[in-house]
């Protein structure tokens, strides 16, 4: 029966096989491979150390992988291997078809600039020239986000913790990306805030269809926003899954540890 | 008839590691079929695993050994070895699966917590408010109620959104987790009648029910799960 489990329609739109990087001696990640398809929600956990961030930075090209590739699916239709883009390809690809959402909102954002010409600064980048067109999509990104349209020409370091994450997001997302990597996105955050981010975050990717891989150490976090799940320790994939699968029925130590772990409300 | 549940020999063990590697064998053997337009009850006292072969068909506990054929799409497919995309696919278009508890979003109004699996399957938000208006009117859940998100509601309006939002979709396949524990005897009627009406539109269907009356209003068959049990 097991040949009729065909995978439905698509083709994955990114796929990583055999990643794996080293520090000198130290092994950050090991021979990790899955394929993510679009609309796809991949939640990377683990604890602190375990590599899920090097894995992030290698997925989204910031980092050489020691061995092995990572390969995407362009908006044209072609794959193409990360290691072979330019460095100008590759920035390209970041501006328009990838978001990347950081812990830290500055480092995703330009914490003098406006809150509007952040957001407009990614249409400018990909040739919007209109200055009314520009600030009135720059608007409705704000007002998406929940985010004050007065306060549009303050700076983001006048912003709250909460807002400047759901900003970030906004310039994001503005391009229309069909990818998101996401780092610890409601690290910093206090949980009501937290749950808000949460909230707007589930929805937006269920309305653009985004195809997102989001690490996290909250696997409440990883609940409400992803699929499938992969749970990272010691730099290798341990086990992976649906998400309520993993969570509900862990086959691991470890993750029947972490899964343990979690404080009742 | 072609069966839209097939199980054979499915069987399930924990292992915790966290206590020493105990094995904890849930179920074994499992073997049953659901056709189309039927109900079938699982029976057994608590801890006899009903509730972890609902999940097992459901696909959210994995299966050790044996296999859930599960009719998708006009295809059987082993829900036991199914890549998680598939699964996915088949709770979106086949399988519904009304849980105990609601697992409520923070901030979403009660009428789209009914309405979200029509919405994930492509109707237009408006058309899923008003079915879901609908639904929520028959289970008495009172309109002014329908914008706020149910986290502060009562245990048994929870679990009536809850049947609302299981019931609201036309999947082929519907799996009840004691569906009417903590209602009243008005809207426990009501419950007989929705599934009533997923008979008639063929739905194959696997309940935990202890009501006895309710067992019977809804029953087609009894599979009693105390020959599945595993213990040594």
């Amino acid at each position: 029966m097991a040949d009729q489990n065909l995978v439905e329609n698509d083709e994955p739109l990114l796929v990583a096989k055999s990643l794996s990087k080293s520090f000198g001696r130290i092994n950050a990640c090991r021979d990790v491979s899955f394929s993510l398809y679009p609309g796809e929600v991949l939640a990377i956990v683990g604890e602190s150390g375990s590599g899920k961030s090097t894995l992030l930075q290698m997925l989204s090209g910031q980092l050489a992988p020691s061995a092995g590739h990572v390969s995407y699916r362009m908006r044209d239709g072609v794959t193409r291997d990360l290691t072979t883009l330019g460095e100008a390809e590759r920035r390209f690809l970041f501006r328009t078809d990838w978001g990347f959402v950081h812990q830290d909102p500055a480092q995703g954002l330009r914490m003098a600039v406006s809150a509007g010409a952040n957001v407009g600064e990614r249409l400018m980048a990909v040739g919007w020239n209109h200055y009314g067109r520009i600030r009135e999509t720059a608007s409705d990104w704000l007002t998406r986000v929940e985010i004050d349209v007065a306060r549009i020409d303050d700076a983001p370091r006048t912003y709250s913790g909460g807002m400047r994450q759901r900003l970030q997001i906004a310039r994001n997302l503005v391009t229309e990306p069909r990818l998101v990597f996401m780092d610890e996105p409601t690290g910093g955050l206090d949980v009501s805030v937290q749950a808000r981010l949460l909230d707007l975050l589930r929805s937006l990717v269920a309305e653009l269809n985004l195809a997102v891989i989001i690490v996290t150490h909250d696997l409440a976090v990883a609940r409400l926003l992803s699929h499938r799940v992969m749970v990272m320790k010691g730099g290798r994939v341990i086990e992976t899954g649906l998400t309520d699968q993993v969570l509900d029925d862990p086959r691991e130590p470890y993750t029947q540890l972490l899964v343990s772990s979690i404080l009742p409300p | 008839m072609t069966a839209m549940i097939d199980i054979t020999d499915a069987g399930k063990t924990f292992t915790m590691h966290l206590q020493g590697g105990i094995e904890l064998p849930v179920v074994r053997g499992v073997t049953f079929q659901v056709n189309p337009g039927e109900c079938v009850v699982l029976s057994g006292p608590s801890g006899a695993g009903k509730s972890s072969i609902l999940k097992m068909i459901f696909g959210n506990y994995r299966c050790d050994s044996g296999c859930i054929g599960i009719r998708h799409r006009g295809k059987v497919v082993d829900l036991a070895t199914a890549e998680p995309r598939q699964v996915l696919n088949i709770r979106r278009s086949t399988i519904g699966y009304v849980s105990q508890f609601l697992r409520a979003v923070p901030r979403v109004a009660t009428i789209d917590v009914v309405g979200e699996p029509l919405i994930a399957n492509g109707m237009s938000r408006a058309d899923a408010q008003a079915r879901a208006g609908e639904l929520l009117h028959r289970l008495n859940i009172p309109e002014r109620l329908w914008q706020l998100p149910p986290a502060t509601f009562s245990g048994g309006e929870q679990q009536r959104v809850n049947i609302a939002r299981g019931f609201i979709s036309d999947l082929p396949i519907l799996l009840l987790d004691e569906p009417t524990a903590s209602l009243d005897a008005a809207n426990r009627a009501v419950v007989v009648e929705l599934v009533a009406e997923k008979k008639r539109q063929g739905v194959a269907m696997v309940a935990i029910v202890h009501d006895d009356e309710i067992r019977h209003l809804i029953a087609d068959r009894i599979v009693d799960v105390t020959g599945f049990a595993a213990a040594a």
